[in-house]
C-alpha cells in the first residue's frame, strides 16, 4: 500500500466508449497482483472529495525501465470525467495496490475468465499472469452492445477459446455470458472460473459454477470511501459455514473476517460483512449473499476452493489485520 | 519547531491532532501511512459489548464536499478490542482513546466495566452517545439531557479515574444544555461534533441512496457547523477541554477549531481522502505557531477575537 503520485504516460481510447490511462508508478507496478486496485484522487479542492477505485487493467514492465500501470474506465460522473481530461505529463495522486487479488492455481489448470462490460478490466491482467504461469485461459466477454465490449480484439489474442456475446447481438453471439457459460465450461474442460462485472451476472455465473463443483472467484465493485480498510462502507455480506479446524486451509476469502473474531466460535453459520477493499474485492462466489438478505448460492460450497489448485499468490490468508506493516 | 505537546483534561498528548472514531479503524491499516506514535491520539472505532454486524449496503454516498454514512457501528466487540487491538496499539506506542457505544445504559456500563479491568494503558475514553436508545423509542441518547446524564454518570461510576469525553451530536436544539448535562454527570471534556443527520435520494430509482435511509454527514461540508458548536460550548464552559472535529483536512481547518476553543482536534473523513492528512495537519500547526511566535498550543485555544 503506497500513497504516491504518478505521471500520466498516455491517454487513449478502446473503441469509442472506454478511456485508458497509463501511469508511471514503478513501486505500485512491481507489487500489484491481478484483481487488486488503485484509489485515485480525481481533482483537488473540488466538491467531490473521495477517491475513486479502479482495477489495474494491465501492468507494463519495460526491461530495466520503470513499470507502468494501466486503468480503463468509462465516464460515469465527475470523477471519471476528470480522469478523461488527463493528458501525458500530468500527475495523478493514487493509493495502491489495494485489496486482495485473485488466487492463482498452483498446478496447471484450465481457467475460464468471464467479464461483463467494464467489469472485464481486471481479467486482462489476470489472463497475462495465468498465461505466463502456463495455464490455459479461455474467456467469455459480454456486454449490452458492441460499444460496451472491452477490447474484444485483445481477448481473441489472449484466449485459447474466446466467446464474445452482446445482448443486442451487435457483435459476436446474441445473449448473455451465462447463455454460453455451460457449453464453454464443457468444451474447455474448465477447472476454475474467474469473473468480474455487475452483481446479477456474478451471481448467475456463481450458480452455474458451483452446480458443477467448480471454484468461482468473483471480483466485486462496492462503493468505497477509504479503500484501505478503515471506514467499513464497502462490505459484502458473506455466509460462512463453520467446521472444526476449517480455519487453517487457504483459498477461502470468506472466512477470514469471521475467524478474526474469536468471540463467535461456536456459531454454526454466520453472516458477516467483509470489507471488499481489504478482504476483497475478490471473494469466493459461493460464500457471497448476493441479494443482501437471503441465502448464499451454495453455503455448503463455501468450502469449495480452487480444488487441487492450491493458491499460489494473492490468496486468502488472514486479512491485513494479521499482517501489520513492517517498521511501525 | 514549536512545541506541539498539550495537556488535555490532565493527560499529556504529543500533539493536539488525533484521528476520529470510525475513520482510522484500530490503527493497523492507517499505520501503513502514518506511524501511529506520531499522532496526538487514536480514537478507535466505537466498540460495543457484543460484536455488531452493522447495516446492509449501500452504506455511504458522496455529497457535495462531504459524505453520508450509515454503517451501524460494525465492530468486533469490546473483548476483541481488549485482547487484540489494544495490545497492538500500545506496542506501537500509540496514545489510545477508546470509544464506547451501546443501545442501553446498561450496555455502556458493561463496556466501561470491561475497560476498567482490561483497559490498562488507555489514555482516555470517548463516549459515543449518538446511538439509538432502545429503551426510549430509539431516540439517540445524545438528544436528551436525561439520557445523556444517565449514560455519562453510569460510565463515570464504572470508570472513576478515566478521562471521559462524551461525544455530542449536533442534531439538537440546545447543544449547551446537553453539554451541561454531560459535565454535570462527570465528563472531563467533550468531543464535538459527531455527524449531522442527512439523507440523499436516487431520483431515477426513487430510493434512498443509503440502505439505512438516513445517515451521518461528515467532511468539509459540516465544518462551519462544527466550529460554531465548539465556539458555543467553549464560551458556555470555558474550563472544559474540547476535542473539536468535523471536516478537518488542513492545518488551517484545525486552527479554526482551536481558535474557537478546542484544546485538541480530530481528523476524520479526510483520512479516507489523504491517509496522511493527520500528519500534514500537525506539521502545518507547527509552522503556523513558528510563523506567529506562539510557544504553546494552549495560547491559541479560544483566542478568536469576536469583539473590537
Ligand atoms: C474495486 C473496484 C474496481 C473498479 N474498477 C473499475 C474499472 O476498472 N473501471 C471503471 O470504469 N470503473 C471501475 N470501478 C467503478 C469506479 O470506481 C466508478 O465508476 C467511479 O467511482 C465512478 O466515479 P464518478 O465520479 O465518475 O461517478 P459518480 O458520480 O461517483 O457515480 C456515477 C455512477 O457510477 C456509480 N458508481 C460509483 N462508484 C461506483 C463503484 N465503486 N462501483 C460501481 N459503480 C459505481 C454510481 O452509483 C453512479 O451511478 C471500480 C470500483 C471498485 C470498487
Ligand atoms: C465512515 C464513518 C464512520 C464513523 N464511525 C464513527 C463511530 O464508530 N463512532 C463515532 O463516535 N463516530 C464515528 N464517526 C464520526 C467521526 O468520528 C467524526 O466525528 C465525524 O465524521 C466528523 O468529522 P469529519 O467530518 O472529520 O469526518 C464516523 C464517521 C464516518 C465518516
Ligand atoms: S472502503 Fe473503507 S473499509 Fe473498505
Amino acid at each position: 500500500m503506497l500513497l504516491t503520485r504518478g505521471e500520466v504516460l498516455g491517454h487513449k481510447k478502446y473503441g469509442e466508449h472506454y478511456h485508458s490511462l497509463t501511469i508511471v508508478a514503478p513501486e505500485v507496478g512491481e507489487q500489484v497482483q491481478p484483481g487488486q486496485f488503485i484509489n485515485v484522487l480525481c481533482g483537488e479542492g473540488s466538491a467531490h472529495i473521495l477517491r475513486r477505485p479502479f482495477s489495474v487493467y494491465r501492468v507494463h514492465k519495460r526491461g530495466g525501465w520503470a513499470s507502468t500501470i494501466e486503468i480503463v474506465f468509462d465516464i460515469r460522473g465527475a470523477g471519471t470525467e476528470y480522469l478523461a481530461h488527463l493528458r501525458p505529463h500530468m500527475m495523478v495522486d493514487l493509493v495502491g495496490p489495494l485489496g486482495r487479488g485473485f488466487a492463482l492455481p498452483k498446478g496447471r489448470a484450465h481457467c475460464l475468465l468471464v467479464g461483463g462490460g467494464i467489469g472485464a478490466a481486471p481479467l486482462f491482467f489476470l489472463a497475462d499472469d495465468l498465461r505466463n504461469d502456463g495455464h490455459r485461459v479461455d474467456v467469455i466477454l459480454g456486454a449490452r452492445s458492441n460499444r460496451m465490449l472491452l477490447n474484444p480484439i485483445e481477448v481473441r489474442r489472449l484466449a485459447s477459446v474466446a466467446r464474445v456475446v452482446t445482448e443486442d447481438g451487435s457483435t459476436g453471439e446474441q445473449g448473455r455470458v451465462t447463455d454460453v457459460l455451460e457449453e464453454t465450461i464443457e468444451r474447455c474442460e474448465t477447472e476454475i472460473i474467474y469473473t468480474c462485472g455487475p452483481h446479477p451476472m456474478l451471481e448467475a455465473v456463481t450458480k452455474i459454477g458451483v452446480n458443477r463443483k467448480l471454484p468461482v472467484q468473483v471480483a466485486v465493485e462496492e462503493l468505497m470511501a477509504c479503500g484501505y480498510g478503515v471506514c467499513m462502507t464497502c462490505v459484502m455480506p458473506l455466509k460462512v459455514k463453520k467446521k472444526a479446524g476449517a480455519g487453517k486451509s487457504r483459498a477461502r476469502g470468506a472466512r477470514t473476517s469471521v475467524n478474526a473474531d474469536g468471540s463467535q466460535a461456536d456459531a454454526e453459520d454466520e453472516v458477516t460483512y467483509a470489507r471488499s477493499c481489504t478482504e476483497g474485492p475478490v471473494f469466493n462466489g459461493a460464500s457471497v449473499i448476493w441479494n443482501g438478505h437471503e441465502e448464499p448460492v451454495a453455503p455448503d460450497q463455501a468450502e469449495l476452493s480452487p480444488t487441487g489448485l492450491a493458491v499460489a499468490h494473492g490468496g486468502f490468508e488472514d486479512s491485513a489485520d494479521e499482517h501489520p506493516p513492517p517498521g511501525n | 519547531m514549536a512545541d506541539l505537546s498539550i495537556k488535555l483534561a490532565g493527560v499529556e498528548l504529543r500533539t493536539p491532532v488525533l484521528v476520529a472514531s470510525g475513520t482510522f479503524g484500530a490503527g493497523r491499516e492507517g499505520s501503513y501511512f502514518v506511524p501511529v506514535n506520531q499522532l496526538g491520539g487514536i480514537i478507535v472505532k466505537s466498540t460495543t459489548l457484543t460484536p455488531w454486524k452493522g447495516k446492509p449496503t449501500p452504506r455511504m454516498c458522496e455529497t457535495p464536499s462531504g459524505m453520508l454514512n450509515a454503517i451501524g457501528i460494525q465492530n468486533k466487540g469490546i473483548d476483541h478490542f481488549i485482547s487484540t487491538d489494544l495490545p497492538w496499539l500500545l506496542k506501537k506506542d500509540a496514545t489510545v482513546f477508546a470509544s464506547i457505544a451501546g443501545n442501553t445504559v446498561d450496555e455502556y456500563i458493561k463496556v466501561a466495566d470491561k475497560l476498567r479491568t482490561g483497559g490498562r494503558g488507555i489514555t482516555g475514553v470517548e463516549i459515543n452517545i449518538s446511538c439509538p436508545n432502545l429503551e426510549d423509542h430509539s431516540n439517540m441518547f445524545s438528544h436528551s439531557p436525561e439520557s445523556t446524564t444517565a449514560v455519562v454518570a453510569g460510565v463515570r461510576k464504572a470508570l472513576p479515574k478515566a478521562a471521559l469525553f462524551p461525544k455530542l451530536s449536533p442534531n439538537v436544539t440546545s447543544l449547551t444544555e446537553i453539554a451541561g448535562a454531560a459535565i454535570e454527570a462527570g465528563a472531563d471534556g467533550l468531543s464535538l461534533i459527531n455527524t449531522l443527520f442527512g439523507m440523499a435520494i436516487d431520483v431515477e430509482h426513487r430510493r434512498p441512496k443509503l440502505a439505512g435511509v438516513t445517515g451521518g454527514l461528515s467532511g468539509p461540508a459540516i465544518r462551519p457547523v462544527a466550529v460554531r458548536a465548539v465556539w458555543e460550548v467553549h464560551n458556555a464552559f470555558p474550563h472544559i477541554p474540547v476535542i473539536g472535529q468535523g471536516g478537518i483536512s488542513t492545518a488551517e481547518d484545525a486552527l479554526e477549531f482551536i481558535l474557537a476553543g478546542a484544546s485538541a482536534v480530530a481528523v476524520g473523513t479526510s483520512n479516507f481522502v489523504n491517509p496522511r492528512s493527520s500528519l500534514e495537519v500537525t506539521k502545518g500547526i507547527g509552522e503556523y505557531m513558528d510563523r506567529n511566535h506562539v510557544a504553546s498550543v494552549a495560547e491559541l485555544v479560544g483566542s478568536v477575537k469576536t469583539e473590537g
